[in-house]
């Protein structure tokens, strides 16, 4: 089972690779380099410990971020989806975060916070956060009542309720909002180098464009796609030992 | 129905008829916005007994026992549960659900003994009173099993074993045996008749079997429907005393199941 997915996985990179070989020598566009070429170009910038360097910038807006809004997502979706008054007070701002173009609220976050960690950390926070606290609010309100009334029946207090019956109940959409919080988090954490100030992978993809070195472009691209990907599979690990009983799908009565 | 094939041996119940009243119920009403479920439904409930509802669909049995387990409010009336007024749920009532609420992430023994790890038991505590339960119901080697990997019949029986687990002394059993196979219903109702003889618990059944409600009743409560009220009360009485084997032979047994019948198929089309 488990060595059968993995064969897939495995497959299924090697066809992408392998069509990305082949797009880059038709080639597409001379901005398009092989699949090969941007591997090395990868490897050089890892070797050279250029990859270390920017990580260790691009990794701050974005691990911060990514916790503040996971912890806090997490807990205002839990709120919001357990009392009426806090869902009318904070469901329209995460609705409207969700909606608004951040590329046009960029220069009034640096207008407010300055170019520097801050502003990255929140334009990571706003495109993570949405998901999170609208997804947690969802699950919360949408846990069966009949199991919410045999909690009650067998003497929980309310505490025991949330934790014992809400929160499990809802962790599979939970973690399914983390999952694309943390991917949008990702796409904002480069957003952020490259509209606020260049630094760590987008100032690589800022840079190598520049000088239309564009394999290490790619590399830097390709980097951080594939961090992203690690990091979902990481959670979905943690999920997994978390609440074993939820995988396989539901029981339907 | 076919005519029995118990043959496990097993002394009739001769219960004596000195009847305290555990549970009562008195006037109840229960509206659900313009729907009418219950109307000025007064019940008694002997102590130690076990009374069946016994109505159609929809009639509002599930509202009713949820009333007495204090998870619905009535509109008006009241509920007493050895003498006290019930205004919540409690320790002395346990419920076993219709739609047998199971939680989907825990496994079977984690399910039995929830109502004890929500009254803050031990957990080997808990787990070794679990098993136990779990193997009475008939579930032994599927501890660790998940709700998803049981049949329907299992999942019930687990919300059965729940149920027992917490030691109520009052039942509140929702068609406890709907999704069971017959075989093993017909174990069960047995299994029931010893509890009842064995644990002066009281039991409130909920049944669309005519058969089984007189089967394993001391008394029958018969429901109109919405919005409901007890239109009859029957009382088996001879055929406890001629031992488990004999009911399902007995003339009055049969009586009292075409009686029921008789009265209830004018509800259906
Ligand atoms: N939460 C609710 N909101 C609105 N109406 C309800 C609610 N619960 C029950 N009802 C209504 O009350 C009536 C009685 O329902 P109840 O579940 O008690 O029936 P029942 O006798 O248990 O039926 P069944 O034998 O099919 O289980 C039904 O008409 C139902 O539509
Ligand atoms: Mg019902």
């Amino acid at each position: 089972m488990m060595k059968r997915s993995l064969t897939l996985k495995i497959l299924s990179a090697a066809i992408l690779f392998g069509a990305w070989e082949i797009a880059g020598h038709i080639p597409v566009s001379f901005a398009f380099p092989t699949f090969h070429e941007s591997i090395g170009a990868l490897f050089r910038m890892i070797g050279d410990g250029t990859m270390l360097k920017a990580y260790a910038e691009t990794l701050k807006p974005l691990a911060a971020g990514i916790a503040i809004s996971a912890f806090l997502g997490i807990a205002i979706g839990l709120w919001v989806g357990l009392s009426r008054f806090f869902d009318w007070l904070f469901s329209p701002i995460f609705i409207v975060m969700q909606a608004a173009p951040l590329a046009a609220l960029i220069p009034l976050l640096v207008l407010a916070y300055g170019i520097g960690l801050t502003s990255k950390i929140l334009v990571v926070c706003i495109m993570a956060m949405p998901v999170i606290v609208l997804n947690t609010a969802g699950a919360v309100r949408n846990t069966p009542d009949s199991i919410k009334e045999m909690g009650r029946a067998y003497l929980a207090t309310d505490l025991d309720i949330i934790l014992k019956i809400i929160i499990p109940a809802a962790s599979p959409v939970i973690f399914a909002g983390l999952r694309l919080g943390i991917s949008a988090g990702f796409i904002g954490a480069i957003l952020a180098e490259l509209k606020i100030t260049p630094t760590g992978v987008g100032d690589i993809i800022t840079y190598s464009r520049s000088i239309a070195d564009y394999p290490s472009m790619y590399a830097a691209i390709f980097s951080i796609i594939l961090l992203a990907v690690l990091f979902l599979n990481l959670l979905e690990r943690i999920e997994a030992v978390l609440f074993k009983g939820n995988q396989r799908g539901y029981v339907s009565d | 129905m076919s005519p029995t094939s118990a043959t496990e041996a097993g002394s009739g119940a001769d219960r004596d008829t000195a009847t305290e009243i555990a549970v009562s119920t008195r006037k109840i009403s229960k509206n659900f916005g313009d729907v009418e479920a219950l109307n000025d439904l007064s019940l008694e409930f002997p102590r130690g007994q076990l009374t069946s509802l016994l109505g159609p669909s929809g009639c509002g049995k599930t509202t009713l026992l949820k009333i007495i387990a204090g998870l619905l409010e009535p509109t008006s009336g009241d509920v007493e549960v050895n003498g006290r007024k019930v205004t919540g749920p409690g320790p002395d009532r346990a419920f076993v659900f219709q739609d047998f609420a199971l939680l989907p992430w825990a496994s079977v023994i984690r399910n039995v003994a929830f109502g004890l790890e929500l009254r803050g038991v031990a957990r080997s505590e808990r787990e070794a009173v679990a098993e136990d339960y779990i193997r009475q119901v008939g579930l032994a080697s599927f501890e660790k099993a998940y709700p998803h990997e049981l049949s329907g019949g299992m999942r019930q029986r687990v919300g059965l074993a729940r149920a027992l687990a917490v030691d109520a002394k009052v039942l509140l059993m929702d068609e406890p045996f709907s999704a069971v196979d017959e075989q093993t219903r017909r174990k069960f109702q047995e299994d029931l008749l010893g509890l009842v003889q064995d644990q002066r618990k009281t039991f409130i059944f909920v049944t669309h079997s005519i058969e089984e409600a007189v089967y394993v009743s001391d008394q029958v409560a018969i429901l109109l429907p919405r919005p409901s009220r007890v239109s009859e009360i029957i009382r088996p009485s001879s055929f406890r005393g001629k031992g488990i084997d004999n009911i399902r032979r007995d003339s009055e047994y049969l009586d009292i199941v075409d009686e029921i019948w008789a009265s209830l198929r004018r509800y259906v089309e």
